[in-house]
């Protein structure tokens, strides 16, 4: 009966590791890196490119010079704080993907201050309120999945993600309504801030790279030392767990996404105050997307984040800087970036697993 | 090879191991046709991932599997199926909005068609031969447990099984249920099938099986004919030396009243009663046992009285222990309990998905609900770091540290830490849902023990069991439930394990003549 039964075993076989050794690990996540390079190659090559000097042209455009390393880092600011904020979020596996909108509020809720009050106001208490006000109406934008999430258990990748068109929509009424600026002769554009407004810099850069790097080490310690970090964290592991523990668990959801939600508002003033001195439908510019990424690659880790988001700034900068030394087109230069996301996220799977192929015993 | 053809399977030197844990290291196993081979071992000792070989459902490192002394080579359920192996899994594979009769016959090829009257008078024929009671028509969402093991059995044998692979078949059954199990698989041997039982109950083993192949951490130990067997012979294979299996049981004195449950009700999502007017009363210095079939309301009991469960009505008193005063429980939140001053203990069902959090360390889960009482915005990690330190040496759990993940620990020394947890806290009630589900015998002992320890120290103790045997010795009263419903509150110490089978599955027209003997 077992005639139709060749004597194979399967091709390949899944199992699971043990631990694995640091040292393997980051052996694979090397070779993950050079695979993204040679894969990248063999595109630049059908391009027509020589990809030695377009890589080196990438890295140089990133970093080879004061002024261009200035731009990189203006890059990783609203990454990093965006990560964090997405972390404590998905630290409780609550799944934010609406940071986008939550910038966008954040910005316009602190531009309203920029453009209509700045004359009214002192420099100093105007900065502060506009942080102020990014901060809470974020918050109460990232609230609001929270509240039906912790009522009536609705998704919120959905929630968050349609919020985000929202923001966005109500953003291009501004602009092409009440926000318009008049001397654009109808071009619909709202105006630059005046200088009131706009946000200090400390050695070159506006002051958010402080900002950041403050509120990196504040949620590492937030998630790790205090009450309210360790709630989130057994929210997210098991909802019953944290009930049987007494837990108000509505409670901790709601007050997390506040966080979180806040934390990416104040990007929003960040961005506009800092980096672009007025607002426009490109202010959060796919960050709050990106910024998923950053967290996961980190496994929000926040001191990992600060790595891995000037990484991506690095990526970024680098494929503008080649659209423009080669005229490689913007979408091969996004391609590449993506090839590189996708090694990089794929070896998690070579770390926690092992291949066995049919007749060896050896491992990858 | 030697004489692999007289047997329907011959395992050889089968070896499968995952990650750093070896599950089966060269293990080897037969049974032939027309005989039943128990195949024994404590929890995690490798007889669910040998079965799961044969079934195609994991595939060996290295070994070789022979059927009627061919080898073979199995890599799916499939496979195994068409060699004429098959599985019944302890969590039951049904469709439930389906009849028994379309789901014996889902997943075989054939036409779209089904041809209701053969199949059903196919499925009579295999009931007919092997002593089967089973109504084709019936639909899985309207029955009991045993009648979906029925289910899974006919499965098995309609697709042409001649071998059998039954994985702990009475680990949710009433004692006369097993018994009925027991004789249809003594006809199915007299047919000339080969059965595989696996389970872990030494009585089970010596009533129905021939051989009894002893597994250990994965390595076999023995394979024996089981009319040389006797219980302690098996447990010593079974453990690896010898141990003593009585529970010492005390007497309670001067028990009072600690816990009055009253006309507790409690409905469920789609608004059925779970519970029903369940009434007794828990005392304090004594352990009272819960019996009843799987999901006769034995959960929702206990998370009802932690303040987990909605109550409907009804009402659960705790009384103080000083004063005697009175507080209703019922409607509240396991926090406004805590600040009542009420300290109750509850050891869930659930252990990592309820009581633990699995991915967290020891220091981490001790203090789960203790987090709250230093002051400020920041963590303590020092106390509950000296609690998690002293649990593991007072209890003997075996970790690489207090920092290690709970989720890596073995069942027992998991089991370990939770109630460690919930002892720590010096409870007055301690609840616990199925403390030894799924631990080897020595960490069950090590549980009955500490929970002996904390009726001397006169902490009312609810114990749900599954094991009738160990509730009968460990308990002083037990309350049996049935559909929700008290079917029985009787006394453990003058009452039989068949006795207790009765109540777990119907009413008892005397139980309210022997409540008024006991409950006084």
């Amino acid at each position: 009966m077992s005639k139709h039964l060749g004597h194979h075993e399967p091709f390949v076989r899944m199992a699971k590791r043990d631990t694995i050794g640091r040292g393997k690990a980051a052996l694979i996540r090397a070779a993950a890196v050079l695979g993204a390079l040679v894969t990248g190659a063999l595109i630049i090559l059908a391009l027509g490119h020589n990809p030695v000097q377009v890589y080196k042209e990438m890295v140089l455009g990133s970093l080879g010079t004061r002024t261009v390393l200035l731009e990189t880092i203006r890059i990783a600011i609203p990454l990093l704080i965006t990560s964090l904020a997405i972390s404590l979020a998905f630290k409780m596996r609550f799944w934010n993907i609406g940071a986008e909108g939550q910038i966008l509020v954040g910005a316009m809720a602190s531009s309203y201050f920029a453009l209509f009050q700045y004359q009214n106001i002192p420099r100093i208490p105007l900065l502060l309120i506009m942080f102020f006000v990014a901060i809470v109406s974020g918050g109460l934008y990232g609230l609001l999945p929270a509240i039906f999430k912790a009522k009536w258990n609705t998704n919120e990748t959905l929630f968050t993600l349609m919020l985000n068109y929202i923001a966005l929509a109500f953003l291009q009424y501004l602009q092409n309504g009440p926000w318009k600026d008049p001397m654009q002769k109808g071009f619909p554009k709202i105006a630059m801030f005046n200088s009131a407004a706009k946000l200090p810099k400390v050695f070159n850069v506006h002051i958010g790279w402080i900002i950041a790097l403050v509120l990196m080490v504040v949620v590492a310690v937030y998630l790790s030392k205090t009450k309210q970090g360790y709630e989130i964290a057994v929210v997210g592991e098991s909802r019953n767990t944290a009930k049987y523990a007494g837990m108000h668990v509505g409670k901790i959801i709601m007050r997390t996404m506040f966080l979180s939600g806040a934390l990416a508002g104040l990007v929003g003033c960040l961005q506009c105050a800092g980096a672009d001195y007025t607002i426009t439908d490109t202010t959060a510019g796919g960050v709050g997307f990106t910024a998923i990424t950053v967290a996961w690659l980190s496994k929000l880790n926040p001191y990992v984040m600060l790595i891995v988001a000037f990484a991506i700034a690095v990526l970024e900068r680098g494929a503008n800087k080649i659209q423009t030394a080669f005229k490689i087109p913007a979408s091969a230069a996004e391609v590449l970036v993506g090839i590189i996301l996708f090694f990089m996220l794929g070896c998690e799977f070579f770390i926690n697993y092992k291949l066995i192929f049919r007749g060896r015993k050896e491992e990858i | 090879m030697e004489n692999t053809a007289e047997h329907a399977i011959c395992i050889r030197n089968v070896t499968k191991t995952f990650g750093p844990v070896c599950a089966n290291d060269k293990v080897c196993l037969d049974v032939s046709r027309g005989e039943i081979l128990a195949l024994l071992g404590e929890n995690g000792s490798g007889k669910t991932t040998l079965m799961n070989m044969l079934s195609g459902i994991y595939y060996p490192d290295s070994g070789h599997i022979f059927v009627n002394g061919e080898e073979v080579i199995i890599r799916s359920p499939k496979d195994a199926y068409d060699l004429g192996i098959g599985m019944i899994h302890q969590h039951f594979k049904l469709v439930d909005v389906l009849t028994a009769a379309e789901n014996i016959v889902l997943g075989l090829p054939g036409s779209v068609h089904i041809n209701r009257r053969a199949l059903c008078r196919e499925i009579s024929e295999i009931s007919h031969k092997y002593g089967f009671d089973i109504d084709p028509n019936k639909k899985i969402y309207n029955m009991s447990v045993s009648e979906k093991q029925t289910v899974e059995i006919i499965k098995v044998l309609y697709r042409g099984a001649k071998t059998l692979i039954l994985d702990e078949p009475t680990a949710v059954l009433t004692p006369q249920e097993t018994e009925k199990l027991f004789a249809v698989l003594r006809n199915m041997k007299a047919d000339g099938k080969a059965i595989i039982i696996i389970t872990h109950k030494l009585a089970e083993v010596l009533a129905i099986s021939d051989r009894v192949t002893i597994l250990r951490k994965g390595c076999l130990i023995d394979t024996v004919e089981t009319k040389n067997a006797t219980m302690q012979s098996l447990t010593e294979a079974m453990v690896g030396r010898s141990i003593s299996l009585a529970i010492k049981r005390e007497m309670p004195d001067n028990a009072k009243a600690r816990l009055d449950v009253k006309e507790l009700t409690c409905t469920n999502h789609d608004g059925v009663k779970v519970l029903e007017n369940v009434s007794f009363t828990l005392r304090a210095g004594e352990i009272l046992g819960i019996a009843g079939i799987a999901g006769s309301g034995q959960k929702e009991l206990c998370e009802a009285i932690a303040g987990l469960y909605p109550i409907a009505d009804g009402e659960v008193l705790f009384i103080n222990k000083t004063t005697g005063e009175k507080d209703n429980l019922a409607h509240k939140t396991p926090t406004e309990i805590i600040e009542l001053g009420v300290s109750m203990a509850f050891v869930p069902e659930d252990r990592l998905g309820m009581g633990l959090v699995a991915s967290m360390d020891m220091v981490d889960n001790v203090m789960l609900k203790s987090y709250r009482s230093n002051k400020g915005p920041l963590l303590d990690r020092k106390a509950p770091k000296a609690l998690a330190e002293s649990l593991i040496k007072k209890l003997d759990i075996i970790t690489p540290g207090t920092s290690t993940p709970v989720a890596r620990l073995s069942g027992g020394n998991v089991q370990k830490v939770l109630l460690g947890r919930e002892i720590a806290g010096a409870p007055s009630v301690l609840l616990v849902a199925y403390p030894v589900r799924g631990l080897d015998i020595n960490s069950s002992y090590t549980i009955y023990d500490l929970l002996n320890e904390q009726k001397r120290k006169d902490v009312a103790v609810l114990f749900i069991g599954e094991d009738l045997d160990v509730l009968l010795e460990l308990c002083d009263r037990i309350l049996v439930l049935c559909g929700g419903k008290v079917s029985g509150l009787v006394d453990a110490r003058g009452i039989t394990k068949e006795e207790i089978g009765l109540m777990m599955m119907h009413i008892d027209d005397e139980f309210k003549q022997r409540e008024g003997e006991v409950g006084a």
